[in-house]
């Protein structure tokens, strides 16, 4: 069984508080991983650690078999990360943003064109970003997301500040992204909505994996 | 290059749409050439004479504020972390970033420099050697620049410590282009292709070092 993550001890101190605390955990290629916990419980500094964004100050990480303390660029170039804040450029178009981020991830405008499609924003694609609602902002993030086909998927909160049919659109992604042999990993506190995608469902409290289950059913069995 | 042009592009685009530079910095140029202009006006040929060091001085104090505005659009919607997760190489990142910045520039340095034989009543003696050193120098404020901007933003401190970071590094440069310009504008005899030289020299060297140095801190950040 191919590992998408494989985290030992791992300790993130986040101004000398332990965010994480010796956490272990070990996750297959093509899974969904749901990461449940209430706030501050380390869940959004893991997947930091898991994109190559938050330092490792003792244990070790590997992400597709890349080292996240010494092969950060490549983990970086690997994983997708869906965070609270947008990530996008205010003053330009939903189109202008993700065709620069497929530019600079060497990926074509067809990646661009498909990614709008699949988010429903093709109408809107011409629309400077901060003029959209919280909705279509999340929507553009996702594409943004889509638009760089990573081989890992870091999903924080997805479903937050989305109507019914951008949560079915989160939950076709999710989908979309297993069937093309990508892992997925959400943080989310909507756990009726996520808890029947994922194929292991953990529990983070004080910066550890307090429980771990492999669920059958998921997207991944799908 | 692909990677190069699209963070350019990026950058002019957002300028182009904001129009921040254009409204604000290019203003506040024009203003400090103007009170300089006022403060020296007793003696015509005073400020004449100093107009090469007061043309550089106002370019650096135009620098800062262009250098915060191109950090401030990566670290709006934190973009920075995106650019990060981009996994496009960090020279290529920081090559963009500063070609949009020099582009910038040398448009406030255009009017700047239409103002100061409007308001200095300087002339061109040897336009060849003013452009070329304009050019030279811009590199290396803008690369240096765009270095310093993004290790504010590693180093997790206000963008006020900017100036303070910025300025020491860039008074050799300050020191070589005014001197080109005192014999681009023949105000003072001294040999300006020398110092021209000495300018890219300085832009070469920022260049380089900024391209490895940013790319440590866009992966360590």
């Amino acid at each position: 069984m191919d590992l998408a993550v494989e985290v030992d001890q791992a300790v993130v101190l986040l101004d000398r508080f332990p965010a994480l605390a010796q956490l272990d955990l070990t996750l297959p290629v093509g899974s969904v991983s749901l990461i449940q916990g209430p706030n501050g419980a380390g869940k959004t500094t893991l997947l930091r650690l898991l994109a190559g964004l938050a330092t490792l100050d003792s244990g070790s990480a590997r992400v597709l078999g890349f080292d996240v303390a010494t092969q950060r660029r490549q983990v970086r170039a690997s994983v997708g990360m869906l965070s609270p804040d947008a990530m996008l450029y205010e003053d330009l178009s939903i189109d202008e943003n993700l065709s620069f981020w497929a530019a600079l991830g060497g990926h074509g405008t067809d990646a661009v064109g498909a990614a709008l499609e699949r988010v429903a924003m093709t109408g809107a694609a011409d629309q400077p970003v901060r003029s959209l609602s919280t909705g279509q902002r999340r929507r553009a993030a996702l594409a943004a997301v889509a638009v760089r086909r990573p081989r890992l998927w870091l999903l924080d909160e997805p479903h937050a500040g989305l109507d019914q049919a951008g949560r079915t659109i989160v939950d076709d992604l999710i989908g979309d992204a297993i069937r093309a042999g990508a892992t997925v990993i959400v943080a989310s506190h909507e756990l009726d909505r996520v808890r029947p995608l994922a194929t292991h469902v953990l529990t983070v409290a004080g910066g550890v994996v307090h429980r771990s289950e492999v669920r059958e059913g998921g997207s991944a069995h799908a | 290059m692909r990677e190069v042009w699209a963070v350019a592009r990026k950058d002019l685009r957002i300028e182009w749409r904001s129009k921040v530079v254009a409204s604000q910095v290019l203003p506040f140029a024009v203003i400090v050439l103007v009170l300089f202009g006022l403060a020296l006006d007793a003696d015509r040929s005073t400020l004449r004479s100093f107009t090469p060091g007061l043309f550089w001085v106002t370019v650096l104090f135009v620098a800062i504020l262009t250098i915060q505005r191109s950090v401030s659009i990566e670290t709006a919607s934190s973009a920075f972390e995106a650019l990060r997760l981009s996994g496009a190489a960090g020279w290529k990142i920081f090559a963009g970033k500063a070609l949009a910045v020099a582009a910038q520039l040398l448009a406030i340095e255009a009017v700047m420099l239409l103002g100061v034989v409007v308001l200095y009543r300087s002339s061109f003696e040897d336009p060849v050697l003013v452009v070329t050193a304009a050019l030279a120098a811009t590199v290396a404020i803008a690369t240096a620049g765009s270095l310093y901007g993004v290790l504010a933003v590693g180093m997790g401190v206000r963008d006020t410590i900017l100036p303070m970071l910025l300025l020491p590094i860039l008074a050799p440069v300050l020191v070589a282009a005014t001197r080109a310009f005192d014999d681009g504008l023949s105000t003072a005899a001294v040999n300006g292709w020398a110092w021209c030289s000495l300018l890219a020299c300085f832009a070469l060297l920022y260049a380089i070092i900024g391209g490895v140095a940013y790319a440590v801190v866009l992966e360590d950040a």
